[in-house]
């Protein structure tokens, strides 16, 4: 959740044309000039939030509330995993200025490859899911290698690499699917955070995790604040902060509260949390997450600025890499097989979801939280879709045009502010 | 007297929060060349689209009169139908399609959408004659200098049997020699009776071509002057452009000759450097060259000189093949084979170009300024946003940048403005030697003289600094020693007190192959 809230209160300092307001101007409409600037400059993200709250709204009140079930929530968070976590490294990729089609075929090869490990081998789970990210990472540093010191497009060796990637697949597992696995890797997907304390209704450790959560938000919020103060930034209003806060708070409570009353926690949420955190963090506020946003945004300047394009390039591939790896396990762990099928169109998902959620196809622009805003578009209109009866034929048909028109609102909008 | 061919009267032009034009007169008499000029965001460009229907007719406020009927053009087309042809400072040529296709491009000779290439050979070999051109009509664009290109642009004006041509910032790109060939060309033009139009930086160039200039300041015409004239001096104009007396173009600066005992902070000798693709081509050929502390020292060439290779090829190989020559810092040699290497060794280059090699447009001011010494506003590999914001915000205010925080996009700024930016990056990365590549190209007057500040101040603080540039004057003024290039060979090294224009552009068109 860090980046979302560092990101709101962030943006009223961010103030386009105009000028610093005087300070005799009536106060009421300065806060307005502030929400409006702030909405302005983050209209894609705040649009996809936006959107996203409408179509889970529509389907909450199609499905008669079935979509915001506990169990169905859960459900949500375990069927889409492995697109959230390939489109986290999508992202990055894409703000990069590169594109990677490979990563469904790799996540395949790496499912196929524990599959191989355990099934075939009985090497002990553990080490398989290590060796599986480590080929996640082979394959990332040899894409990377081409794209980054030889100078090949992305575009091309990662068309390569989608075919390499599916042929290996093909070649470990022939026709076979392969299973099933140990249970410690299948609790990968399938796990429960464990049960613990006095027997209420609720998950306990669920709702422990989901105080320590809302709790961490709110420090995080009034200690940004405190600083910006510090640092003489503009900050939100009183009331408004306040606002805010409560709205922060209410939406961490009845997600854990709707987690808590099902089976709490699943063992992947926490992971896709981590993900979420650590690399909202690195991109947001490390040096190396600057230079991928620079080398996205102009790469000649980058260069010249002393920027390690080759290394930074080769980096994003080689942990593209061990995400798709990643979600390949989860995905193979989740199905409880290696299959030859697997992993199939995950690229276009996870770069549909990158695009949707505020990705630009120059690069340079775009967040990790709103890939997984884009992942969650696309996750509910799936799972919402299929709940009404709506078939895969029509999904398909819908999921384009929404894709088509975030992208569109987007180039519209900046039409519009800008020029 | 006559009716003038073009009047525009009272133009308004208002974008989302900016009021770009607020009131502008401009009355152009026929068959004259007449000279826009004002600062950068005075409106020349915004007013020019505006004749040219970039902006369409009901976008504006105010009336267009051209050959005495009004004009409510909703296009770049409509203009275009009734001869008044636009030529932008950026050139808008297919590099791959060749000088025949370029010219035609959306004016084809074509029946039934079948394009009669012995038609556009014949008439296009015709045009280039027009413009003095010798090339073949099928060579590729690509394949010619930046100069004959703008002839090409002209010729495809020409293709559209223009009255009215409008030319904006022609010379920007070109050479002296190439320059002086587009400003022969406009003359010749007008006595085949073509009105022109054009806006320029360069005071000389609209002494020597124009018969008239309008001055534009803040989006309002401030007088129209004839050239002519014996009162219409550089000096008058300037002081119509910036709206103030501009006596001292540069700041005050006592000359450093530097300590002729003391160690050179830069010094490159033998530096030799092949073109990256024809790598037979010397385009630095043995060129040697020094700097002390608290120096500013000039390169002085016309294009193709080699400057900005020397400077790029110092700077981390960043430009060329087959790179061979030392380079020494304070007397001890040092490799600068990398761009981290170079900014280690505490060289810093300030590109010629700075949208495309100098600033991201798409992010912000702060996040600009501190991107080639992020460690420094960083802990264990984290930045501190905050500290960062505090850094960029000393820069803006110290170097005058004109936005409202420094959360702007360096896109929305002025040249000048984000000239300021680039420069703030390199100071901030802490530097004794700066690589100052034209750091005032594009600017307006005002800009120029707090760039001139800045880099004195520099100086006066002990950095040594390098100083290219093609205006003249401006190393006149700036400079302790300026060294002067041609086609890749150091041709002169003229201390401040002998060197004058004529000395300089005598040693800069020496002959030394």
């Amino acid at each position: 959740m860090g980046p979302v809230t560092t990101d709101l209160s962030k943006s009223p300092g961010d103030k386009p044309q105009g000028g610093p307001p005087p300070p005799d101007r009536p106060r009421s409409s300065a806060t307005r000039d502030l929400l409006m600037d702030a909405a302005r400059r983050n209209m894609r993200q705040y649009g996809m939030l936006i959107a996203l709250a409408l179509i889970v709204v529509l389907f909450q009140i199609w499905t008669d509330g079935v979509l915001l079930k506990p169990n169905n929530v859960t459900n949500l968070v375990l069927q889409n995993s492995y697109i959230l976590v390939l489109g986290i490294g999508m992202m990055i990729v894409i703000i990069a200025g590169h594109i990677d089609l490979s990563v469904g075929s790799l996540a395949a090869f790496v499912s196929a490859a524990c599959a191989v490990m355990m099934v075939e081998h009985d090497i002990p789970w553990v080490l398989a899911l290590v060796l599986g990210l480590a080929i996640g990472a082979v394959a990332g540093a040899w894409q990377g290698f081409w794209i980054a010191y030889v100078g090949i497009p992305s575009f091309i060796v990662t068309l390569a690499g989608m075919l390499l990637f599916r042929g290996g697949t093909q070649i470990f597992l022939g026709s076979r699917s392969l299973g099933p696995f140990p249970e410690g890797f299948q609790k990968i997907s399938t796990g429960y955070l464990p049960e613990i304390g006095p027997a209420t209704n609720y998950h306990n450790l669920t709702l422990l995790l989901g105080l320590a959560l809302l709790a961490f938000a709110l420090l995080q919020e009034v200690r940004d604040r405190r600083r910006q103060k510090e640092y003489e930034l503009e900050v939100l209003p009183r009331n408004l902060f306040l606002t805010k806060c409560v709205a922060l708070a209410a939406a961490v409570l009845a997600f854990t509260m709707t987690l808590a009353s099902y089976r709490g926690v699943p063992v992947v949420l926490l992971l896709l949390a981590a993900l979420l955190i650590g690399f909202g963090y690195v991109m947001r506020n490390a040096v190396v997450g600057r230079h991928v946003y620079a080398l996205g945004g102009n790469r000649a300047a980058a260069k010249l600025s002393g920027v390690k394009d080759r290394r930074v390039t080769f980096l994003v591939f080689v942990n593209m890499g061990v995400l798709a790896a990643l979600a390949g396990i989860v995905y193979a762990a989740r199905l409880n097989a290696g299959v030859p099928q697997a992993g199939v169109n995950f690229e276009l998902e996870a770069i549909a979801a990158a695009f949707i959620g505020g990705a630009s196809m120059s690069g340079g622009v775009g967040t990790v939280f709103g890939a997984i805003i884009g992942g969650l578009v696309l996750g509910v209109l799936n799972n919402g879709m299929s709940l009404v009866g709506i078939g895969t034929d029509y999904q398909q048909v819908i999921k384009g045009l929404v894709l088509l028109a975030a992208v569109g609102f987007d180039v519209w909008n900046k039409r519009r502010v800008g020029s | 007297m006559t009716p003038p061919v073009l009047e525009m009267r009272s133009i308004v032009k208002t974008f989302p929060g900016v009021k770009a034009l607020s009131d502008v007169t401009l009355t152009v008499a026929p068959g004259e060349v007449h000279a826009i000029c004002g600062e950068n965001g005075a409106g020349k460009s915004t007013l020019m689209k505006v004749l040219s229907g970039v902006h369409p007719h009901g976008s504006y406020d105010g009336e267009i009169l051209f050959q005495g009927s009004p004009c409510a053009f909703k296009d770049i087309g409509a203009s275009e139908a009734r001869g008044i042809v636009i030529i932008h400072q950026e050139l808008a040529l297919v590099p791959y399609l060749s000088i025949a296709e370029n010219i035609f491009l959306g004016n084809e000779h074509a029946s039934h959408g079948i394009i009669s290439w012995n038609e556009t050979l014949k008439h296009a070999a015709a045009l280039l004659k027009r413009v003095g051109l010798t090339e073949h009509p099928q060579t590729r664009v690509a394949d010619i200098g930046v100069g004959k290109q703008q002839l090409v642009e002209i010729a495809k004006a020409l293709a559209k049997e223009v009255k009215l041509l409008i030319l904006d910032e022609p010379t920007a790109a070109l050479n002296d020699t190439d320059s002086a060939q587009l400003l022969l060309l406009i003359r010749e033009l007008q006595a085949q009776g073509i009105t022109s139009i054009i806006i320029s930086h360069k005071l000389n160039e609209i002494a020597e071509v124009a018969d008239s200039v309008t001055i534009l300041r803040d989006g309002r015409t401030i007088e129209t002057l004839d050239v002519r004239a014996e009162s219409t001096t550089e000096d008058r104009i300037i002081r119509g452009m910036v709206g103030r007396d501009l006596d001292h173009r540069f700041p005050e600066r006592t000359p450093h000759d530097g300590d002729p005992e003391a160690r050179p902070a830069l010094e490159i000798r033998d530096w030799t450097v092949h073109h990256p693709i024809d790598q037979q081509r010397k385009v630095v050929d043995n060129v040697s060259i020094h700097v002390r502390r608290g120096e500013i020292v000039g390169i002085a060439g016309l294009m193709g000189a080699g400057r900005t290779e020397l400077a790029m090829s110092v700077f981390g190989r960043s430009y060329g093949r087959n790179i061979s020559g030392t380079v020494f810092k304070d007397g001890r040699e040092i490799r600068t084979r990398t761009v981290p290497e170079a900014v280690a060794q505490g060289i810093a280059y300030v590109t010629e170009d700075r949208k495309q090699y100098g600033l991201n447009l798409i992010d912000t001011i702060g996040r600009n300024i501190t991107l080639s010494a992020l460690p420094k506003v960083a802990r264990r590999g984290i930045v501190d946003e905050h500290e960062e914001t505090r850094v960029a915000e000393s820069y803006r205010t110290s170097m005058n940048i004109k936005a409202p925080t420094v959360f702007e996009q360096t896109g929305r700024l002025s040249g000048g403005n984000q000239q300021k930016v680039v420069l703030s990056k390199w100071i901030f990365a802490g530097p004794d030697v700066l690589l100052l590549d034209e750091p005032t190209r594009g600017i307006d007057v005002g800009a120029k003289y707090e760039i001139y500040t800045v880099i004195d101040r520099l100086a006066a603080q002990g950095k040594a600094v390098v100083f290219i540039s093609s205006e003249l004057p401006e190393l006149l003024g700036m400079c302790d020693r300026v060294y002067t290039m041609a086609a890749g060979r150091l041709t002169g090294e003229i201390p401040r007190a002998e060197a004058t224009q004529e000395v300089l552009m005598r040693h800069m068109t020496r002959n030394t192959r």
